[in-house]
């Protein structure tokens, strides 16, 4: 069947069951209720004093009941210092546990070593907003039988309470946390900040694990999990490569082409017609977006605007923003680096979010529901608007879903930034090789050589027009940097699908193939 | 102006995306002498077919005392850049045999004479004390330009962030460009991370004279335009001036006063000069 981006989407999946095709970004949305109904969490009892320390991860593991056909789950709050997840696995590997579906909010580089166990059965399934280097590369040649699921940090909250995806054991590293299981990323040796995405694993998993390398007395403040949500802590020397969970302070890119590119954004948004006082605004830490932020930081400065929030995936430059009173609030499901861990702590003003507030479509309102500005980053942009973040030119899984069409399904202006071309290859498509937000929910592109205004939203091409910005057709910049970079030869699928994207509301906007290996 | 060296095909391609309003490409000292015949090639090839946009596109060749000053000229004269910069301009007679070099070239090649322009960089302490003939005596040179560090190390003195060694040479070169009518470019600022220092010094050239700055790296391009370009006071204060002296002058009156300040001939081409610059006019 196809979906209404004309995307053929199967019926039904072994392993993955009935799919739905996507059919507008808010399609299912408007009729304010959801289908689905959300599952109850479990119900467990602990009796006064009993104490919920382990020794060891393997001992917390096998009082979790393991076994065959389980889901085990990860928050990626460690980034790329997480250790916690390929220990897990080993442990399940050798006590001969297979076919476990793995639920890691996204996996990086560090889980690369997890690959075996994709080859061998001891992994069988994966949800995950994103997946990268040596596992992107295997799953998208067709490693694992069952496709593997790529939701958005929303979408996963919504899968997780409809139970899509059913928790047997959540295991959740905290820089900090007691004997109780009350935990947190706000302080210790390790500390990561906001731990956003692992509440609703706490909340529905049926066994959950705390694991910490800095064991605080009762109780461990702030309650960012709470312990009735607990069944085991333990304590370990670390839990991940300090150096790579927070480094120092995000620093603006020096790069002339993402400062450009940055410039033209920000001269965008200033003229869009939501640049206003009390707006709300999201960028995320990559080089041309945060660079976004220097730029709105000035504009901001000169005209004396004072936004209301600023969402998602908090920086130190967003606290430095905080700090100088340009807006109001943060709002911080995710924190990139160690300053900002410091000001979650201190600062009532910047406030830790479940993922559930954050993105969730299925409740009474996410907080993305509430962005004026959002400003994102492309793998690949089509001429319909539609936007690749998971796939690679040369086809593999390479990059996360992670907030960009919840966000960019809730806010009024949303922004794609991308240089026309990387390399040799150009980022304007005829058609993108999957979709993970839909054009309609993309308002504007901004690359080097132009800015590209979806013709869904007329009013503010006008406005632009007017400002006098290098406004162009969105075909006509795919045929000039055609022009300059040629047209790369197509890449070669099988009919298998690897992976399917989910939209946030739970239907599918696309499937990944199993590419053809090269010789 | 930006700088672009002449053996880089990658950023040469990308020349015309950051907003300058000319693209030079280097094939002097930006590039190494084992390799100027292949910047030669490439910036040859690189003009035929990359799009720089609304930005002219400018060559700095070598000196035609060096053994490769001459093939540039050769393989850059038949393309018609918008102009030809070249290097350690000393006196009027060197600018004279360039031309006839150039006219030659362009002769062979069934070129109009009169399309592409020469501007003329004063290096040395020999070319500041001539930049008056060199200036003025040529139809086609259309811009002189000042090479701090070439013309510090002539001077034989320590280059200084103040600049205060070729202070001198700056306000004589802008001297001669103004009386002959030309754009007088200021020298890079070597340090691309200062980005107060590279503000002061630029306000500083625009207070003294100069009508623009050459830059090394796209980052500077937002800060010479911000200081180049009039404020918003200053449009509005201009578009009053003018549109006044239209009035005034429609009415006979030469001399007028606004808000009690006198103004007259030089303060209204001040006025125009700002308007142009902003592309705004009185109607």
């Amino acid at each position: 069947m196809l979906n209404s981006l004309g995307r053929e989407i199967p019926e039904y999946i072994e392993g993955i069951g009935k799919l739905e095709p996507f059919q507008g970004a808010l399609a299912k949305l408007r009729k304010g209720w959801m289908d689905e109904p959300t599952i109850p969490a479990p119900n467990r009892a602990y009796l006064p004093h009993q104490s919920k320390v382990c020794k060891s991860l393997e001992e917390a593991i096998i009082r979790s009941n393991p076994h065959n056909g389980m889901t085990v789950s990860f928050h990626h709050h460690l980034r790329n210092g997480d250790i916690l997840l390929v220990q897990t696995l080993n442990i399940l590997h050798n006590m001969g546990i297979r076919e476990i579906t793995l639920a890691s909010s996204s996996l990086n580089e560090c889980h690369d070593p997890i690959l075996p166990y994709l080859i061998d059965g001891t992994v069988t399934r994966i949800f995950s907003s994103g997946i990268r280097n040596q596992l992107g590369r295997a799953i998208a040649l067709g490693v694992l039988e069952t496709p593997v699921v790529i939701h958005s940090h929303g979408g996963r909250v919504r899968s997780i309470h409809t139970g899509k995806i059913k928790i047997d054991l959540a295991v959740i590293p905290a820089s900090a946390a007691d004997c109780e299981g009350n935990a947190t990323g706000s302080h210790g040796k390790s500390a990561f900040g906001s731990i956003g995405y692992a509440v609703i694993d706490a909340r529905y998993a049926k066994e959950v694990i705390v694991v910490t390398d800095n064991l605080v007395d009762y109780p461990c403040i702030p309650l960012s999990i709470s312990q009735n949500f607990i069944d085991h802590v333990v304590v370990v020397d670390s839990i991940g490569d300090a150096s790579k969970i927070a480094t120092g302070t995000t620093r603006i890119t020096k790069s002339p082409m993402d400062l450009r590119i940055a410039k033209l954004a920000a001269d965008v948004i200033e003229h869009s017609g939501f640049f206003l006082p009390g707006f709300a605004f999201q960028v995320g830490a990559g080089g041309a977006s945060l660079a976004v932020a220097k730029f709105i930081r000035e504009k901001m400065r000169d005209k004396g605007i004072k936004g209301s929030f600023m969402l998602g995936g908090i920086t130190s430059y967003c606290v430095d923003m905080l700090n100088d009173g340009l807006f109001e609030t943060l709002f911080d499901v995710q924190s990139f680096d160690a300053v900002v861990s410091n000001s979650l702590l201190n600062n009532r003003r910047h406030i830790e979010i479940p993922a559930a507030l954050y993105a969730n479509p299925f409740n009474c309102g996410c907080i993305t529901n509430k962005i004026d500005v959002v400003v994102l980053g492309a793998l690949e942009i089509d001429v319909d608007f539609n936007v690749n973040v998971i796939t690679g030119s040369e086809g593999y899984i390479r990059g996360a879903s992670g907030g960009h069409s919840d966000t960019a399904s809730g806010a009024k202006l949303t922004v794609v930034v991308c240089p026309s071309f990387r390399g040799r290859i150009p980022i304007i498509k005829k058609r993108v090789h999957t979709i993970v937000t839909p054009g309609e929910t993309v308002h504007v592109l901004v690359t080097e050589r132009g800015i590209c205004v979806n013709p869904l939203y007329k009013e503010l091409e006008e406005n632009l027009r007017r400002a006098g910005l290098n406004i162009k057709e969105i075909h006509d910049l795919e045929i000039e940097v055609d022009t300059i970079t040629g047209i790369p030869g197509p890449l070669e699928y099988t009919d298998k699908i690897v992976g399917i994207v989910e939209y946030r509301d739970g239907t599918i906007i696309d499937v990944i193939h199993q590419l053809k290996e090269r010789v | 102006m930006l700088y672009i060296p002449g053996n880089n095909p990658a950023m040469i391609q990308q020349g015309g995306v950051y907003g300058a309003d000319s693209i030079l490409l280097d094939l002097e000292d930006a590039v190494a002498l084992n390799q100027k015949d292949a910047a030669r090639a490439l910036v040859r090839n690189m003009i035929k077919v990359v799009d720089f946009y609304d930005a002219e596109v400018c060559v700095r060749i070598n000196h035609l005392s060096t053994p490769f000053g001459l093939a540039d000229l050769e393989e850059i004269v038949p393309l018609q850049p918008s102009a030809i910069r070249y290097p350690k301009t000393e006196s009027p007679e060197e600018v004279a045999e360039l031309l006839k070099i150039i006219e030659k070239i362009e002769d062979r090649h069934r070129l109009p004479h009169n399309k592409m322009t020469l501007h003329a960089m004063i290096e040395t302490a020999m070319g500041v004390q001539n930049v008056f003939n060199i200036a003025s005596k040529f139809s086609r040179v259309d811009a002189i330009t000042i090479g701090g560090q070439d013309l510090t190390a002539d001077m034989n003195i320590v280059y200084t962030p103040d600049g205060v060694g070729i202070d001198f040479a700056r306000k004589r070169i802008i001297m001669a460009a103004k009386a002959s009518h030309i754009d007088v470019i200021d020298t890079v600022f070597p340090d691309v991370n200062d980005e107060e220092g590279l503000r002061k010094e630029t306000e500083y050239a625009k207070k003294i004279g100069f009508t623009g700055k050459a830059v090394i790296n796209p980052r500077q391009i937002d800060i010479i335009h911000q200081v180049f370009t009039p404020t918003e006071e200053e449009i509005r204060k201009a578009y009053h001036i003018v549109k006044e002296f239209k009035i005034n002058t429609a009415a006979g009156i030469g001399v007028f006063a606004i808000d009690g300040k006198m103004v007259d001939a030089p303060v209204v081409a001040r006025a125009e000069y700002i308007l142009k610059l902003a592309n705004v006019t009185v109607g």
